[in-house]
């Protein structure tokens, strides 16, 4: 049975008709063909589908589409600016080298969304246990931690200057 | 050289971090059918019938394919160049599902259907009758007089194959070398020793899972769309797979989200070609799971390592021994090579006086099938050795780092069972690097005598590498290039990009080579069997060294191409050029040419009069500067008298190999009670030649240490030895190391010009998932004077040896 079910995801309104026992992972990459968001386990282990869900960090293939009715989602395919200008964190990502494969990259972008959001300073200690549910097979994490303490710094030094 | 060696900004992470880098799963058609495998639920047996009845009647099921409609073919799996030496071919034996059950989870059938959910209940109604046998999951069980083989049309008992290696005399037994030890150096004056140690069966757990979709094209061509890090070697099994020629198969490969070598075995792409065509060539999507990608594909093999070496109580080694034995699994997949590699590094990477002696056995047994894993039965050779370096240095209260600078490999080594050399050497100089940064002097002595339950301790590991796989297989690439009218180009290569970087390094090397600029080099990523040059793919340490050459020689020869054309231009620069928009330019470009190099009106100029440096067409020398390289590159195009389309391919073989190698150090903390160990400071050294790209460089490094710490503290799959089943199949209970468990990741270089790589470089990708385990396992034994023997050190592990120790 097709339910209607109503979200706005990045940015945009959108009305679909969903099974109810699909995943929300499914919902936007089968329906929406949002790509970005991957598979790696589908049982919530390794990270790679996580989107926000009104802000929140979440794994998507643990996150029943019904439940986001009304909410509002986000994926790596919603962050650029208005003309194509990578958001600060995806920039970090580049230079920092923190991506191989790749495959991991927008699950932990979307993390570092939510951890920027915070406003909060962290440590790279909190950081680690900040992004130790997303499991990255080829860069040990060292450069994504390095980008992701670049980002927060910079982020949280231009909130406080303001 | 003014790109390569340079930290340039990877082509591919623009689009991996804005989700527009398309892998497999995202290419799919949107009418698709779906597959699921049918696994067996017994470790060793023989499917008698299947009753289908109950899975047909779920709405949405399409069809259902089992071991008794699949074509009569066996095929190889191994991601090897083929051989057309019947004696070195990649051994045929398994089908496209396999009515002989040989591991718990064996492919016996598969359901197609037009949603996930109906294939998977299909699957799940299938009734399977059985004729079972006892498994047999260890090489212990395997080798047993009397075991029942598992592959009787190959192979008379479970052995795939023994190998017996030596050094010093070729005849050289370990027994005679204890005899001329005690003879030579008295009884009283050496020390032997006989350990036994064991390397865990790992599961390469890259994050994307295998998947693949499938189809029949317009011209009868059943085309595959997979995650594979060696899509010509796919094309080739799916057609022996089938019983069909090569060119009516067709394999794409798109971005793939890592494969550390299970993607360079052939996984599911046979009976995902086989599924479209038994549907009329609709498409058809087959997505392992992670629990069968864990239990049902590759994995590192574990390996039994027993032991024996004799040491003079002055330090110096005499004699080695090891008896290795690999547990293969069900399937032979990548066959003996993994095993007899870890014994040709046991042997190579210390000099015993008297002589080593090495039997390596690859052993089938009924359970999940090892293949490739990243280093290649290196990591384990490293286990064995370094443990044993330790242990021997211990016994005779050695330090364990003037224990390998007394006998360790060094510059001049040769490998006598395949010449395999070092061409540029910088191991000592790494072990220099790595002593120095960890503070090993100080810390050997600080460390020592502790007590207490929370101890320190410091340990290294060292390792040797080869770059490719020359002589032992074929070492072929190819590369091709296309200059646009924009004086830009599209490069072609065989080599796969797997994570690792390729693209990138193959960009630095193309703009090194013909002259155009990094911006101006356009990577196709995507490999397509149809279109992509050969190259046997992402294995071995082996594109940036091999395929390379293959890079350079193409940008040398596309550049050579150019010069000629623009030689042409400057000569015919009153009959051809005249009525171009570029008449005057090049009437210029060929009076100023004439008048640097002398050469009278007339006088021909030649192409070696030019070169082509950052986009633009010189004077050999630098001056001075003629045209844009797009001025040539559109002349050609359109030229009404002399139109080429300037476009470049290399063949190269290689026939060369050299050596990497380098260290780890580190500095752990145990906690005895808990059975923690806390890395407090590490470091890896490498001996990699010349780095094409230093920031990628690290990268692979990071990511390889990161692999050795899960091979040495967590990462272990458990089969039950009663059922052959895997017990921890998720990502849940099997642990790679996540973000806390990685500690700051230290890395350097010993750069080292390495005459033979095309640039100076030498094998770097897999040689850093090597060390780490060893090395912390020293550390732990200089912490609490406990030699732990298997990896990996568990906290179970490690408690259980310090109750025995009586330490806690």
């Amino acid at each position: 049975m097709l339910k209607i079910i109503h979200m706005k995801v990045n940015g945009k309104e959108q009305e679909l008709a969903v099974d109810d026992r699909e995943s929300l992972l499914d919902t936007l990459r089968n329906r929406l063909g949002l790509t970005s968001v991957k598979k790696g386990c589908e049982v919530g282990e390794c990270g790679a589908c996580t989107v926000l869900v009104d802000g929140e960090a979440i794994d998507s293939c643990i996150y029943l589409t019904m439940w986001a009715d009304g909410k509002s989602i986000m994926t790596v395919e919603g962050l650029k600016g208005p003309n194509g200008e990578l958001s600060p964190i995806q920039k970090a990502f580049i230079e920092e080298a923190a991506v191989q494969c790749g495959f991991c990259t927008p699950g932990l972008i979307m993390s570092a969304v939510e951890i920027v959001g915070t406003g909060k300073k962290y440590n790279r200690e909190e950081l680690r246990k900040l992004i130790s549910g997303h499991l990255c097979r080829c860069t040990g994490y060292e450069k994504i931690l390095n980008a992701m303490e670049r980002i927060v710094d910079e982020v949280y030094r231009v909130s406080h200057q303001e | 050289m003014k790109v390569v060696g340079q930290g340039q900004i990877r082509v591919d992470a623009y689009g991996k971090v804005t989700g527009e880098a398309k892998y497999t799963a995202d290419l799919e058609p949107k009418d698709i059918l779906h597959g699921k495998v049918v696994h067996s639920t017994i470790a060793n047996g023989l499917v008698k019938r299947f009753d289908l009845e109950k899975a047909l009647k779920v709405p949405g099921v399409v069809k259902i394919l089992t071991c008794f409609d699949v074509p009569d073919c066996q095929y190889p799996t191994a991601g090897h160049p083929w051989s057309t030496e019947l004696k070195h071919q990649d051994i045929c034996d398994r089908k496209i599902l396999n009515q002989r059950v040989r591991l718990y989870g064996d492919d016996i059938a598969a359901v197609i259907a037009e949603t996930e959910v109906a294939a998977t209940q299909a699957a799940s109604l299938i009734q399977v009758e059985y004729e079972e046998y006892e498994p047999i999951v260890t090489v212990e069980a395997a080798m047993k007089e009397g075991a029942t083989p598992l592959h009787p049309d190959i192979r008379r008992d479970n052995v795939i194959v023994h190998s017996h290696l030596t050094m010093g005399r070729p005849d050289f037994t370990f027994e005679q070398g204890l005899q001329e030890a005690k003879e030579q150096y008295g009884e009283e004056n050496i020390v032997v020793l006989e350990d036994t140690y064991y390397t865990p069966r790992i599961s390469h757990c890259h994050i994307e899972l295998p998947v693949s979709w499938a189809y029949v094209d317009v011209n009868g061509k059943v085309t595959v769309t997979s995650s594979t890090q060696i899509p010509h070697i796919v094309r080739r099994c799916v057609a022996q797979a089938l019983g069909i020629d090569i060119g009516k198969v067709r394999i794409i490969k798109p971005y793939i989200g890592g494969g550390f070598g299970n993607k360079q075995d052939v996984l599911y792409e046979p009976l995902n070609a086989f599924m479209t065509m038994a549907v009329g060539g609709r498409p058809v999507r087959l997505e392992i799971s992670r629990e069968e990608t864990i239990y049902g594909t590759r994995t590192r093999h574990a390996i039994e390592g027993r032991t024996k070496g004799i040491v003079a109580r002055d330090g110096r080694l005499l004699a080695r021994k090891l008896d290795a034995y690999a547990n293969n699994g069900a399937y032979a997949s990548h066959g003996h090579a993994i095993c007899a590699n870890c014994g040709n590094v046991y042997k190579g990477l210390y000099r015993d006086e008297l002589g080593t002696e090495v039997d390596c056995s690859t052993v089938y047994t009924s359970s999940p099938t090892a293949g490739a894993m990243r280093a290649y039965g290196i990591p384990q050779a490293v286990w064995f050795t370094e443990c044993q370096a330790d242990d021997m240095a211990a016994a005779i209260d050695m330090d364990p780092l003037e224990f390998r600078l007394k006998n360790g490999v060094q510059g001049d080594y040769v490998d006598p069972s395949n010449g395999i050399a070092f061409h540029s050497y910088g191991l000592e100089e790494c072990i220099r690097r790595g002593r120095e940064y960890i503070g090993w002097d100080e810390k050997r002595k600080l460390y020592a005598n502790q007590t207490g339950p929370v101890r320190r301790g410091v340990g290294m590991a060292m390792f040797i590498y080869k770059s490719g796989v020359y002589p032992i297989s074929l070492e072929t690439a190819s590369a091709r290039m296309v200059l646009n009218q924009d004086g830009s180009i599209q490069l072609f290569m065989g080599a796969t990009e797997i994570g690792q970087g390729a693209d990138t390094v193959f960009t630095q090397m193309a703009a090194e080579t013909t002259g155009i600029s990094f911006d101006r080099i356009y990577i196709v990523s995507t490999q397509d069997t149809d279109t992509t040059p050969f190259d046997t793919g992402a294995y071995a340490s082996r594109q940036t060294y091999v395929s390379g050459m293959a890079c350079k020689a193409c940008g040398e020869e596309l550049r050579r191409r150019i010069l000629e054309y623009a030689a042409y231009m400057l000569n015919h620069d009153v009959t051809d050029i005249s009525k171009t928009v570029y008449a005057e330019q090049v009437k210029k470009a060929a009076a100023d040419v004439r008048e640097v190099l002398g050469l009278q009106e007339g006088e021909e100029i030649t192409e070696d009069m030019l070169d082509l440096v950052d986009n633009q067409v010189v004077v050999h020398g630098g001056n001075p500067i003629l045209f844009d390289v797009a001025v040539v590159a559109e002349v050609a195009f359109y030229s009404l008298d002399r139109s080429v389309h300037i476009t470049a391919e290399v063949t190269h073989q290689c026939k060369s190999n050299t050596f990497a190698s380098g260290c780890c150090f580190v500095d752990v903390e145990v906690d005895m009670p808990l059975g923690l160990v806390t890395v407090k400071d590490i470091i890896n050294v490498h001996d990699s030649g010349t780095l094409i790209n230093p920031e990628t460089a690290k990268g692979q490094v990071h990511g390889g240490m990161s692999m050795s710490l899960g091979f040495g503290l967590s990462e272990e799959m458990l089969v039950d030895e009663k059922t052959g089943r895997v017990l921890n199949d998720n990502l849940l209970d099997y642990k790679i190391p996540t973000a806390m468990d990685v500690p700051d990741l230290k890395v350097e270089f010993v750069v080292k010009h390495d005459p033979t790589g095309p640039f100076g470089n030498k094998a770097l990708g897999e040689p850093p998932a090597i060390p780490v385990a060893p090395a912390i396992r020293n550390a732990i034994l200089h912490a609490t004077g406990v030699h732990m023997n298997t990896a990996p050190m568990t906290a179970q592990r490690l408690i259980e040896k310090f109750k025995e120790q009586g330490l806690i």
